[in-house]
């Protein structure tokens, strides 16, 4: 039926005669259509002489020039030697040991060449020195390529030759003869530089010799040479230890030069009769050796004090109950373990240092006879010349390996005064903040261009050997001073000389082979003028003073620490530390204040996320006398102790350093005495601060990811409670996970040829990322920068996963989320297990693919660019992957990294692939990828292939400790164990069978060829 | 598919070509003939002389002297020829079979000549006999061969030849052009024809106006569609198998900067590829022999003496030129018969170009399978310029691994992984593929 209703939109229509109406029906778009506005004005189209055809024709023949162009072949010129070195194969890698001695890190090193350029740096398995190859030794290679690296040596601002700069140097010191000459240099622990200078001092008598250590150790030293007579440091063996008690002293990290991790790990893995170590922590801010602890106490600097006074006889009245009681026991624990057991102490304090030093005395795990020689700083020497400078006593300054315009404490009068010396010479690789001050600066070549030697430790004497020319036109310190002092040897010749007494009858060649030689001979390396009596009284009291005065200001109390990533800051331009995850907060490319969560409270301090996953920071005024550190972002990181506050230094650098890595804040400003602790007070600003933190979700929330028991359990227990098999349910009936009935796939027959496994001991990771480096540079790893980090696409291949719990242990959070009843009890409770406690138990685990046989990832590739090997590698071929990324998100493990853009020869990432110097870093066996592909680790399945093909040459079956990655290669702990299992007699064989393994997410079946085992903590109080 | 356009030009051309062919085969069994007459009147020099017999001498020479002498050329040691007139016989006896040991007696001769090389020690000969010496002093004493005008008739022939070249083009022009007028006259022609036959009033009988071909066509829509299809099959066919190619640089034979020729080393000299290519036995690439390479031979061979190949103008001193680039890329001063230090490195162009995301590995194919360079190289002994002889594409490769056995023998790595895979599959041969060489990680990472 039609209908003769009338519907009308709006009152206008019913008046006939309405213009409106009118309009509407003739123009249905009232308003004109602004295609001005879109096209622009007529004015700029007119005066364009780009027509809308000739643009047309433009992009139709950019198109086909473009397409055209990509089916023409290259042409490459290949340019091989003139006459080639015999020891070169080109494709062919070659080794050589050497030795970091940098100042602040000291290892044994085994660098890996290809075609005449350094590309890895690994360990040196014969050395009998222990770890100490860091991450920041693994990233040392690529500081060598750095492009902000002088060239030539500069006299007030211009580069010269050589001749020209020694004229310049010799006309200077003649000037200055009889004026005071300081000479600041790192600690080298060289007998060979030690005997130069004192030549050179010899023949200039102004001169004086000072060690500055930018992070100082000077207490611990002045503690021991007190006891001991030697200025040097105890030297610790934890594999040894059966309790370890430390006391603000962050051990695993870079604790009086660091390197204690390997034997650490050692004593922790619980061995065949059950027992491991047990190790008590006392700290305020959170440091890895503090999340690798049994017991982890939260206390301030000014109790640590205590503790240190309470753990060596003194009275336990003026600690709180709780620490209290952890003290006594601690030191129950220590007396039962006898010399076994060991007090450290990170308190820049001689009395302290003392304390533990003539505890220790007892105790096998020290050794004080042959004692490191890393640090030799004296920071009230060091105190003297600074004041010296500023005061104008010191006319002349040369400084060699470090930067005091950067890190000494009051700065700003400290560079006025450098600036207006007299004599200002600096031995430099960059144009760092004292060579920009300095009128002469001497470029220094890098320590894979140098000679050199060290004697890290007592009795063992290290040789640093060129694996490269010299990139550049620089000459190194020892040389300068070997020219200076009219010696016409060259310094290779001159070590060989000092060496003769250390050699004694064994071989130079058999030494510089293995980087390294055994040898009891005395060598006089005392480069500090011993303090007369009276005056190494009084700078003891002042230095001890010190701390306790600082302590009583008002105000937070400090810790300044270094990161592992970053250190003392000398690799501040290094991309792939500055991009490396801080094991702890896992944030990259910052510094920042971390504070406790009530201190946050109190101060309307806050961390949150924002909607692109992004954490966000406020921000603080940082106050110590007249010293303001303005807008320092803030973390709050569970377990810090109430009341503290701490500070990475090594940041804040800004000259010589690229744009994008001027990172952080100086907090060399508030190192006022040299002393890590000092007082400070917040003030919160405006502003959020926006990290780069690749990890949002900071709790496990009782999942089954990271498997955790007590040493107790897992002695008595059956390892079905500790570690149980899944079960999963078919037909009704419950079947173990590792049945083939609860199994959909067909398997291969993986019995035959090999079939590679990488075994994890979560016991033995301390969490330190000498892997994720050591990664970096074996497989190319493009470095991103904060802003795509930010936005989750880091593209580490491995990262250290780092749970906190949600309440005091792991355990705790099993049994909370068992206890989880009903809807309302489960929306609380989930919510509050997203939050860690306020001292968690923390646990680290290292996740990279896990190779599953049965790959979630390799079924969603629809253009099968993912697929899996016999011998248990999950293959990627980049060329054929075209970027759905389906893969990852069918990888429960989200270990698939994605290349948003371009990562190379791109300047939106102008880190060290976007130049020809950087890019010498890469490593020829991997290709780099391009834009729009997924990476992810490949089980480095170009060294597991290189050995076979190594094996199939020489025709004879694989060795076990042939098979490598880079990250088990990089672990001196052991955590990490790769190998064929099936071969037998193989570790990683004998790792799969022990009852600690268990698979990574294991119910989602997917059966991994990477398994870990079980963390056991030893948690037995008293 | 080849173009056809010219469907009578390929017998034109050959016409062209054999009158070509046939000025020039004269002048060159001209110059073969001169050549080998030359080589007659100096052998006949020699015998005339008395003293040995300069032909033995010449093998000889070659055998035991040529590695450090030549005749006319300092090389290691001093030029040979007329060394009769410089020394005694006997003095040369003595000499060849023990210099040292003169030199230390301190003969003031020997002590000279040993200071004027460079102190270089001269291998003694206690096995040449008087005789043989005399054979050889009698090939060093022969006058220097003419040079022969067989070079200066090449260039002649060349020239001449070229020239008929041109006047046969001009030919050609000229013929065109007749043969246009004549097509011109044509059209003219009939055009007065048609006047005259208008102008005489003879009617011509109009064609009766039928549907032309074309219209017919257009009109028949199932003749459009079926033809339109098999025009894009067509081209579709042609535009994959073009597409297909992009990248596929077989045949890529670029011109390098100095002209070797591994016909000649491989080839005439049979020069092992190893002797140059060390690096295939031991690592991923194969290598471009490093200039000191070259120069084991060419300290001593610093001119080309073998055949020469006229026709694409590879003449003996063609080659030796490009000796000489040697000489001044590594920087050998031949006078000196030392270093002067001062190198050019030779930018030669790659030939065979693995996309990076491919990984090859020479020596995984060289030493432990065993296979011959030629499989992938082809027959480089045979190559004036070397080309790249496979497509080296992934089907390519697959289709290797697929048909090839692996070679176990005496190899311990492979002895147990072997059985127990062929024990897997039923065979007694396990091939590459059956091993996991058709992986993509194997090649792809």
């Amino acid at each position: 039926m039609a209908s003769n209703k009338k519907y009308w939109k709006s009152v206008e229509e019913l008046d006939t005669n309405s213009s409106i109406v009118e309009t509407l029906r003739e123009n249905e778009f009232v308003e004109s259509i602004p295609t001005d506005e879109f096209l622009g004005d007529k004015e700029t189209l007119e005066a364009s002489s780009t027509t809308r055809r000739d643009f047309l024709k433009y992009v139709g023949f950019t198109t086909a020039a473009a397409s055209l162009a990509a089916c023409e072949g290259p042409v490459i010129k290949s340019i091989p030697y003139v006459i080639a070195p015999d020891e070169i194969v080109p494709g062919v890698a070659n080794y050589y040991a050497s030795t970091i001695a940098d100042g602040f890190d000291f290892a044994n090193v085994l660098v890996k060449t290809r075609e005449g350029r350094p590309i890895k740096i690994e360990r040196n398995d014969l050395s009998t020195q222990g770890g100490g190859v860091n991450a920041r030794v693994q990233a040392s290679v690529l500081s060598l390529y750095d492009k902000n690296r002088l060239q030539n040596p500069l006299v007030d601002g211009a580069e010269v030759t050589w001749a020209d700069f020694d004229t310049n140097v010799a006309q200077k010191m003649n000037e200055m003869s009889g004026k005071d000459i300081v000479l600041l240099t790192q600690t080298f622990a060289s007998p060979s530089t030690s005997k130069l200078i004192k030549e050179f001092t010899a023949k200039y008598p102004n001169v004086r010799h000072v060690v500055y250590d930018t992070v100082s150790s000077s207490e611990a030293l002045d503690a021991f040479q007190n006891k001991y007579g030697t200025r040097a440091l105890a030297d610790y063996d934890f594999s040894k230890a059966e309790v370890i008690v430390s006391v603000g002293a962050d051990f695993l990290g870079d604790w009086q030069g660091g390197g204690y991790d390997a034997g650490y790990a050692k004593s922790r893995v619980p061995n065949s009769a059950g027992k491991m170590s047990r190790h008590i922590q006392f700290e305020s801010n959170m440091s890895l050796s503090g999340a690798n602890a049994d017991k982890r106490v939260p206390v301030t600097p000014s109790q640590q004090l205590k503790i240190i006074t309470a753990l060596t006889g003194g009275s336990f009245s003026d600690l709180p109950n709780e620490i209290a009681e952890a003290v006594k026991n601690a030191k129950a624990q220590l007396a039962n373990a006898g010399s076994k057991g060991v007090i450290l102490t990170g308190l820049p304090d001689v009395d302290a240092q003392s304390k533990a030093l003539n505890f220790n005395a007892n105790s096998i795990v020290m050794d004080a006879m042959k004692p490191r020689m890393v640090r030799q700083g004296n920071t009230a020497e060091v105190m003297r010349v600074m004041n010296g400078v500023i005061s104008g006593t010191v006319k002349g300054m040369i400084t060699v390996g470090v930067d005091p315009v950067y890190s000494f404490p009051n700065s700003s009068a400290f560079t006025e005064a450098f600036k207006n010396l007299d004599m200002s010479l600096t031995f430099a690789m960059k144009k760092n903040a004292t060579a920009e001050a300095s009128k002469l600066v001497a470029a220094t070549p890098h320590y894979l261009e140098s000679w050199g030697d060290t004697q890290m430790k007592k009795g063992t004497f290290s040789l640093i050997q060129p694996t490269i020319r010299p990139l550049f036109q620089t000459r190194q310190f020892q040389d300068s001073l070997l020219q200076w002092t009219g010696n016409s040897q060259n310094y290779y010749d001159y070590i060989k000389g000092t060496w003769a007494a250390v050699l004694g009858g064994g071989s130079w060649n058999q030494a510089l082979h293995d980087g390294f030689f055994g040898s009891d001979a005395e060598v006089q390396m005392d480069v500090m003028p011993i303090p007369s009596e009276g005056e190494a009284v009084i700078e003891e009291s002042t230095a001890n003073g010190a701390l306790s005065e600082a302590l009583q200001n008002e105000g937070l109390e400090l810790t300044l620490y270094t990161k592992t990533s970053m250190g003392d800051g000398q690799n501040a331009n290094n991309p792939w530390l500055q991009e490396m995850p801080d094991p702890i907060t896992r944030t990259t490319w910052d510094n920042y204040i971390t504070i406790s969560a009530k201190d946050a409270e109190s101060l309307g301090l806050e961390n949150t996320h924002v909607a692109n996953g992004g954490l966000n920071g406020s921000r603080v005024n940082v106050t110590m006398g007249d010293v303001v550190i303005e807008k320092v972002p803030v973390i709050i990181q569970p377990g810090q102790a109430v009341g503290s506050v701490g500070l990475a230094l090594g940041y804040g650098k800004t000259a010589a350093i690229q744009e994008e890595m001027q990172t952080g804040v100086n907090a060399f400003a508030l190192y006022n005495n040299f002393s890590t602790i000092q007082t400070v007070s917040l003030e919160k600003v405006g502003g959020m601060h926006e990290f780069a933190c690749v990890q949002l979700h900071n709790t496990m929330m009782g999942r089954d990811i990271i498997r955790e028991t007590s040493l107790e359990v897992f002695n008595t227990k059956d390892v079905q409670e500790w570690n149980p098999v899944i079960y999963v349910s078919k037909d009704h009936k419950e079947i173990p996970i590792s049945s083939p009935d609860a199994d959909l796939w067909e398997s291969f027959d993986r019995s035959v040829g090999h079939h590679f496994n990488l075994s994890i001991d979560l016991n033995a990771c301390t969490g330190c990322g000498a892997c994720v480096i050591a990664c970096h540079a074996e497989n190319n790893v493009p470095v991103v920068g904060k802003a795509e980090v930010r936005k989750s696409r880091d593209m580490h291949w491995l990262r250290i996963d780092r749970y906190y719990s949600s309440v005091e242990s792991f355990e705790g959070d099993l049994e909370k989320k068992e206890n989880i009843s009903g809807l309302g009890s489960s929306l609380s409770d989930f919510g509050a297990m997203e939050h860690p406690a306020d001292n968690p138990q923390v646990a680290f685990q290292p996740v990279m693919c896990q190779h599953c046989n049965h790959a979630p990832c390799e079924t969603v590739c629809p253009v099968a660019a993912t697929s899996h090997g016999r011998q248990g590698q999950n293959h990627m071929a980049y060329n054929r992957c075209v970027g759905t990324r389906y893969c990852a998100n069918n990888c429960p493990y989200k270990v698939r990294r994605f290349n948003w853009f371009l990562y190379n020869e791109n300047d939106e990432f102008d880190y060290h692939m976007n130049n020809d110097l950087g890019r010498m870093v890469l490593n020829p066996d991997v290709v780099v990828r391009s834009r729009g592909v997924m990476e992810k680790c490949s089980m480095c399945i170009q060294k597991t292939q290189l050995t076979i093909l190594q094996a199939k040459r020489d025709g004879k079956p694989v060795e076990d400790s042939a098979f490598q990655t880079a990250c088990s290669l990089a672990c001196d702990k052991g955590a990490m164990v790769f190998g064929d299992i099936n071969d037998h007699s193989s570790e990683v064989y004998k790792e799969k069978k022990d009852n600690r393994m268990y698979h990574l997410l294991e119910a989602v079946g997917t059966e991994p060829n990477v398994f870990y085992k079980t963390k056991v903590r030893n948690s037995k109080e008293v | 598919m080849k173009k056809v356009n010219f469907r009578n030009l390929p017998s034109q051309l050959s016409l062209l070509l054999l009158a070509v062919l046939l000025t020039f085969s004269v002048s060159v069994s001209a110059q073969e003939d001169s050549a080998s007459e030359a080589e007659q009147t100096t052998a006949a020099v020699p015998a005339a002389d008395g003293v040995g017999d300069a032909v033995a001498g010449k093998a000889l020479f070659n055998a035991n002297c040529a590695a450090c002498h030549k005749l006319d050329k300092k090389a290691t040691g001093p030029a040979l020829r007329g060394v009769t007139l410089r020394y005694d016989r006997n003095w040369l006896y003595e000499w060849i079979k023990d210099s040292q040991g003169m030199i230390k007696s301190g003969d003031s001769k020997a002590v000279a000549l040993f200071a004027e090389n460079n102190n270089s020690v001269m291998t003694s000969f206690p096995a040449l006999s008087n005789g043989d010496i005399d054979n050889i002093l009698a090939y060093a004493s022969e006058p220097k061969a003419v040079p022969v005008a067989g070079g200066d008739t090449a260039a002649t022939g060349t020239t001449t030849g070229g020239g008929d070249g041109v006047s046969n083009n001009i030919i050609l022009a000229a013929l065109a052009l007749v043969f246009g007028l004549l097509v011109v006259m044509l059209f003219l022609v009939t055009g007065t024809l048609k006047k005259i036959a208008q102008a005489n009033g003879v009617e011509y009988q109009e064609r009766e106006t039928k549907t032309p071909l074309w219209k017919a066509f257009a009109q028949n829509q199932f003749l459009v569609l079926v033809t339109s299809i098999f025009l894009l099959l067509c081209s579709a066919y042609f535009a994959y198998g073009w597409m297909m190619q992009v990248g596929v640089d077989q045949g890529y034979a670029p011109v390098q900067p100095i002209h070797f020729s591994h016909k000649i080393h491989a080839g005439d000299n049979k020069v092992d590829c190893n002797y140059c290519h060390s690096s295939a036995r031991k690592s991923k690439t194969s290598g471009i022999p490093s200039l000191n390479v070259c120069m084991n031979c060419h300290k001593n061979i610093s001119e080309y003496a073998g055949e020469a190949d006229l026709e694409s103008g590879y003449t003996q001193e063609f080659y030796t030129k490009e000796i000489k680039k040697l000489y001044d890329a590594v920087g050998w001063d031949e006078t000196t018969q030392a270093y002067t230090g001062n190198t050019k490195p030779v930018k030669w162009t790659r030939i065979h170009n693995l996309p990076d995301f491919a990984y090859f590995n020479h020596s995984q194919h060289v030493t432990v399978a065993g296979v011959d360079c030629q499989k992938c190289h082809g027959p480089v002994e045979e190559m004036e310029i070397v080309e790249q002889f496979a497509p080296l594409t992934m089907g390519w490769c697959i289709n290797c691994h697929r048909e090839t056995n692996v070679k176990v023998e005496d190899n311990e790595y492979y002895s147990k992984i072997h059985e127990e895979l062929s024990k897997k599959y039923g065979v007694e041969k396990l091939t590459i593929a059956q091993l996991g060489g058709l992986e993509c990680g194997k090649c792809h990472y």
